[in-house]
């Protein structure tokens, strides 16, 4: 069996708002030739996308919602129409074939899921995924279908697998926790930026879930300002315990990326290293729980230059066993591509050492961070006992 | 502008004056509720009693000793009388500065002279939950503004140029400018930077978010 796979094809660029738009997938190519500059993917490695039916879109999604999509994306739908489906929107602009260009990036997860549960391969990689503001009905936040939530639905019904959704990005993963609120048989792990200014606002730890799926949503909202131990201490105490107590049978891992300094719409002060950690535990974990079975998705960042393409290698070289690269970044790849970035690369894999100002009250805000911690994880700790 | 009537509880549990100190602790260990309002038999609210109340005549559980004659006193002799009540078009504003200056911790609703519902200051508590929450995907922008006529509409006059859904809008005083105010506003948007730049432009002082212990408000 392959270590992993990785799904990409050229058209998943097509998803594309404009040229001004902070949503850029050419994040996918500026990672890609990173990884093929160490030698660490090849031809062989790559799984071309496939497009989603509608019928599978639809396990996610509002049928009426995707005829409005596919008409917006054909010239057939006025801005005014588009409105109440979230669409035309500033964020969520109409573009040529946005229907198709979304189905597209929503198959891809799927080719991830089928490589993965049919055995093909114990881990994929689609970073072209992890659209997890998707609601139902509605685009929201840059993203028109969820991924994420068809790929989990598809587990359920062709696979009936039980499923731990875990999501990185700094926005709450809100479209695929009110997905499977009232689900037990799912459980979803989001940490983000509080909520207090950031979108969507919501992702507060009070929000366990409903009904039969109460004590199946966890939200783990740290405070803006928060910095590479504070965050690591959350996510790898968050992630281990829930793992233990929801014991999925596959891992899907949503990893935005702009949870990091340089991310324009965020306020929080990860560096390259909770890059680094966050694949390996995930990693570790879906051996110690799932047989190996880890789906691993993209989603936000966008500081598509300096972040992005280092932040989503390391998600590639663990899930192949490869040593985390270290030291200078390919010197082939810094001169393909910093005449178009507007800023200056990071040189080396690693942050440099300070990269930014000392906060004032960090000492408060990572101890707000363990407070916020010790609420979330409260009922699964104290069953436990 | 918000009415009691929007947000009190109809479902009220009551007891009569004739009813006995152990038949209240039994109801309210049963519905999970802290205040009984005592009823005559014309539904006519005539007394209120509440968890607390109860404590303080009951001995303490410690001691094995039923004290008979407590449980069986009956409620006319120990419940509030002529509690304090409002009605269910009163503003929600106004049952909360009640609650908050008579601290008392519950506020049965008459009307027609009758016991209609029962408000709290839990309540009232989710109700500012829902006024200052996020019930749609969306950011939020605090900006400290001169307290003088006409800035907010110079301000949603920017949020309609970026076609921005705005969703919630609060303003209130600035903690260290006595002469500011801050504008807090909701919007259906997950990338505000292009309004945020717009709002710095024309001169606004977008506050969002602070550095803590750099910048209060």
């Amino acid at each position: 069996m392959k270590n992993a796979v990785f799904i990409y094809s050229p058209e998943q660029l097509g998803y594309k708002f404009s040229d001004s738009h902070p949503f850029n997938h050419k994040r996918l190519l500026l990672t890609m030739d990173l990884l093929r500059n160490i030698n660490a993917l090849s031809d062989d490695d790559i799984i071309p996308a496939r497009v989603a039916t509608d019928e599978e879109i639809a396990l996610g999604h509002d049928e009426n919602y995707i005829e409005i999509v596919k008409k917006a994306g054909h010239g057939e739908l006025s801005p005014e129409q588009g409105e109440n489906y979230g669409i035309g929107t500033e964020d969520t602009p109409i573009f040529p074939n946005m229907h198709e260009a979304s189905a597209l990036l929503v198959g891809s997860t799927l080719q991830a899921v089928d490589y993965v549960m049919q055995g093909k391969s114990r881990h994929a990689l689609n970073l072209g995924g992890g659209l997890h503001h998707g609601f139902h009905g509605r685009a929201s936040g840059f993203c028109i279908y969820n991924d994420s939530t068809v790929a989990i639905r598809y587990m359920q019904e062709k696979y009936n697998a039980r499923v731990l959704y875990i999501d990185t990005d700094a926005h709450h993963g809100d479209g695929v926790q009110w997905a499977f609120y009232d689900d037990p048989t799912v459980c979803t792990l989001s940490i983000h930026e509080t909520g207090r200014y950031l979108f969507p606002g919501t992702g507060k730890v009070t929000e366990r879930g409903n009904g039969q799926g109460y004590g199946t949503s966890f939200n783990f909202p740290i405070d803006a300002f928060t910095e590479d131990e504070s965050y690591l201490e959350i996510y790898e105490q968050a992630v281990r315990e829930v793992f233990e107590h929801f014991k999925p049978d596959v891992v899907i891992t949503q990893n935005g990326a702009d949870a990091h300094y340089f991310d324009p719409l965020t306020h929080l002060y990860g560096t390259m290293k909770i890059y680094q950690e966050i694949p390996r535990l995930a990693h570790k974990l879906a051996h110690e729980y799932c047989d190996g079975k880890w789906i691993a998705v993209g989603g936000g960042g966008y500081d598509i230059w300096r972040v992005v393409p280092r932040a989503w290698s390391f998600i590639w070289t663990e899930m192949n066993d490869l040593s985390l690269p270290t030291g200078s970044l390919p010197k082939p790849w810094l001169d393909k591509w910093q005449p178009e970035s507007p800023v200056p690369f990071i040189p080396t894999w690693e942050d440099p050492i300070p990269l930014y100002e000392p906060i004032p009250r960090k000492l408060e805000i990572e101890e707000k961070n363990a407070q916020m911690l010790m609420k979330a994880l409260h009922m699964i700790r104290t069953e436990k006992r | 502008m918000m009415l009691i009537e929007e947000i009190m509880n109809r479902d009220v549990h009551t007891l009569a004056p004739t009813n006995t100190v152990k038949d209240a602790l039994n109801v309210m260990k049963e519905k999970k509720i802290r205040h009984l309002p005592i009823v005559d038999d014309k539904e006519k609210i005539v007394g209120i009693i509440t968890a607390h109340d109860l404590k303080n005549i009951l001995p303490s559980s410690i001691k094995d000793a039923l004290n008979l004659t407590t449980y069986d006193t009956i409620l006319e002799k120990i419940m509030v009388k002529n509690p304090l009540i409002g009605h269910p078009l009163d503003f929600i504003e106004e049952v909360a500065l009640t609650l908050y200056e008579s601290k008392v911790s519950c506020l049965p609703i008459v009307s027609g002279g009758k016991l209609v519902g029962i408000v709290t200051p839990t309540d009232l508590l989710y109700t500012y939950i829902e006024l200052t929450g996020a019930n749609k995907p969306s950011s939020k922008i605090d900006i400290r503004v001169i307290d003088k006529p006409g800035i907010l509409s110079d301000i949603t006059e920017i949020f309609k140029k970026h076609h921005a859904n705005v969703l919630s809008v609060l303003v209130y005083p600035s903690a260290s400018l006595k002469e500011s105010k801050i504008i807090s506003v909701r919007v259906q948007i997950i990338n505000p930077l292009s309004i945020i730049e717009d709002l710095r432009k024309e001169g606004f002082d977008v506050l969002w978010p602070n550095l803590p212990g750099v910048d209060h408000l």
